[in-house]
């Protein structure tokens, strides 16, 4: 089928993402944690990350959350990635890093699903540089 | 209706390849089922001719030139609020107001009217399951104005609950603005009662008839509503125009919502006064290629007949409502198969709204997923999005079974 249908989309590591999810839960004192939604499709990831002692290495990412397959798996698939990057790392990911580490092409209506935990990770890390202080919950339109 | 699907080039398309420019590309390789009528219908060749003949042959501003073209178009746009005035029981062409779209409609009423007649002790009663074009209005012109929004709860059929409509209003509600029909939950509602409670209380009736006026007979003043409001492209039209009806004395009494050119009769430094209805509410170059398309679109419709297209619409809505539920994981919203319009709402357990749509488009079917612009309500169904199926008098039974089907596959790949 063709760009973005479904049988691209849902392929098996997506599906299994979603129906396992890998890093699932939440940390007890998290050096980030962070909330994100999606309002228009009721998609919301909460992501927690705990740091080693360097204050710049990705130890552990958790994530809890609720929605569609895409930003649910985008999340768990990214907890993973997470793992032993630092946070200038993760800064310079961009939506060609997460459509790489899914693995399918996202169709342009989709796309927000699947870059949810991402922003949600980077403004995590923004808010904790003190980067950014304004920002309650990640909206991604 | 299978012949009808001539007049919808459309209908014949593939899809399935690039969507990043408009239009079909080699890559389309998958028939479309078009089942999202209720975002918009598709436009027939008479009324795709109608507006091209106009821009071809007699294109000019209406109202300001005394030449001929611009008599011609003159001429035809004041005949297409005759028609639709006809369609839909007004009384004549002073009743009928083109607007961009329903919400513009809602919105001329809640400034031109709420703005300067609602006040703290005020109150404005709505339903749960009001559209935001309703809903969000109100809701912001009763903050600016102190008064109060009030919403009709629903019973557990998906009905509106009519004893809690009689608690919510009472002698100091100004207005009674509801659906005709549910967009969501395909319900419809009692207008006429509702109209003679908000009359009884010395309240005005505001009737959202998006999803009527293009599937059932609306008789405006069987009704008996004080304003009625509706879109072009929900009913064979072109986008980009809508209709507010109003009772001619209540438009009478109202303010311009929109000044400018059109709207005004004479123009000093110091004052000025408007032109009669419905001029008045029309400012600025008006909708005219849109409005000789509507003016065709009802045509088309009249043609074929709408107690048809309602009964094709109800059918197809009532089988896909037995087709869907044939599974115990599947939730359809709102009444019952033979007692809906025609749409339906629903979700698969274990399936997200979005995933499914996303599926189902790779099958050709086009639904709608997300909250269709009822976040209220979903919250009330305790659902974040749902999917939602609606025909039109174009569609088949046959695609009623390729989105069951499509949604078989969905469940499977989810199972």
């Amino acid at each position: 089928m063709g760009i973005g249908g479904g049988s691209d989309m849902y392929r098996q590591q997506i599906l299994d993402h979603y129906k396992n999810p890998r890093n699932y839960g939440e940390l007890e004192d998290p050096d980030i944690s962070h909330t994100g939604e999606n309002p228009s499709c009721g998609d919301t990831i909460t992501l927690d990350i705990a740091l080693a002692d360097d204050g710049e290495t990705i130890e552990r990412a958790v994530f809890s959350g609720d929605g569609c397959a895409i930003s649910q798996a985008s999340a768990s698939m990214l907890s993973q990635e997470l793992h032993g990057t630092t946070l200038s790392e993760l800064e310079a990911m961009g939506r060609e890093d997460i459509t790489e580490m899914l693995g399918v092409d996202i169709s342009p209506m989709r796309i927000k699903c699947a870059v949810l935990a991402r922003q949600v990770a980077q403004d995590g890390a923004k808010l904790k540089d003190g980067d950014i202080t304004d920002l309650d919950v990640t909206q991604v339109e | 209706m299978a012949t009808l699907r001539e007049d919808f080039p459309v209908l014949d398309r593939q899809v399935g390849g690039d969507v990043t420019t408009p239009g079909p590309d080699d890559a389309d390789d998958t028939p479309l089922v078009y089942l999202d009528n209720a975002a918009t219908s598709h436009t027939p060749e008479p009324v795709v001719e109608a507006i091209a003949d106009f821009y071809r042959t007699y294109n000019a501003n209406v109202h300001r030139g005394i030449h001929h073209l611009s008599q011609e178009a003159s001429v035809a746009y004041e005949e297409a609020h005759d028609r639709v005035a006809e369609f839909i029981g007004a009384a004549g062409r002073e009743e009928v107001i083109f607007t961009k779209n329903t919400t513009e409609s809602e919105n001329l009423v809640a400034y031109a009217w709420g703005l300067s007649e609602l006040g703290p002790g005020d109150n404005v009663v709505m339903s749960q399951m009001e559209h935001h074009a309703s809903l969000v209005t109100w809701q912001q012109i009763c903050k600016k104005t102190g008064a109060e929004a009030r919403y009709v709860r629903l019973t557990d059929g998906g009905h509106l609950d009519m004893d809690h409509a009689a608690e919510l209003i009472d002698d100091d509600t100004q207005m009674v603005s509801t659906l005709h029909v549910s967009n969501t939950l395909g319900t419809v509602n009692p207008v006429e009662e509702l109209t003679q409670m908000a009359h009884e209380h010395d309240a005005f009736s505001f009737v959202d008839g998006a999803q009527a006026v293009p599937h059932m007979p609306v008789d405006v003043k069987e009704i008996d509503c004080d304003f009625y409001a509706f879109s072009g492209h929900k009913m064979c039209g072109p986008t980009g125009i809508g209709v507010l009806y109003g009772k001619q004395a209540v438009l009478e009494e109202m303010q311009p919502y929109l000044y400018g050119g059109e709207m005004i009769r004479s123009v000093t430094f110091e004052e000025s006064d408007w032109e009669e209805l419905p001029w008045k509410f029309e400012a600025g170059t008006p909708v005219i290629a849109q409005g000789v398309g509507l003016h065709a679109a009802v045509d088309y419709i009249d043609e074929i007949g709408i107690e048809r297209i309602h009964d094709h619409g109800s059918s197809l809505a009532a089988y896909a409502y037995d087709r869907l539920t044939e599974h115990d994981d599947v939730t359809v919203y709102g009444p019952p198969g033979d007692d809906r319009a025609s749409l339906v709402a629903f979700n698969v357990d274990g399936v997200h709204a979005h995933d499914l749509s996303s599926i189902v488009n790779d099958y050709g079917v086009a639904i709608r997923a997300g909250d269709h612009c009822t976040q209220p309500l979903h919250d009330e169904l305790g659902a974040a999005a749902s999917a939602r199926a609606s025909f039109y008098l174009y569609n088949t039974r046959d695609e009623v079974d390729a989105l069951v089907d499509a949604v078989d596959e969905a469940r499977q790949l989810f199972a």
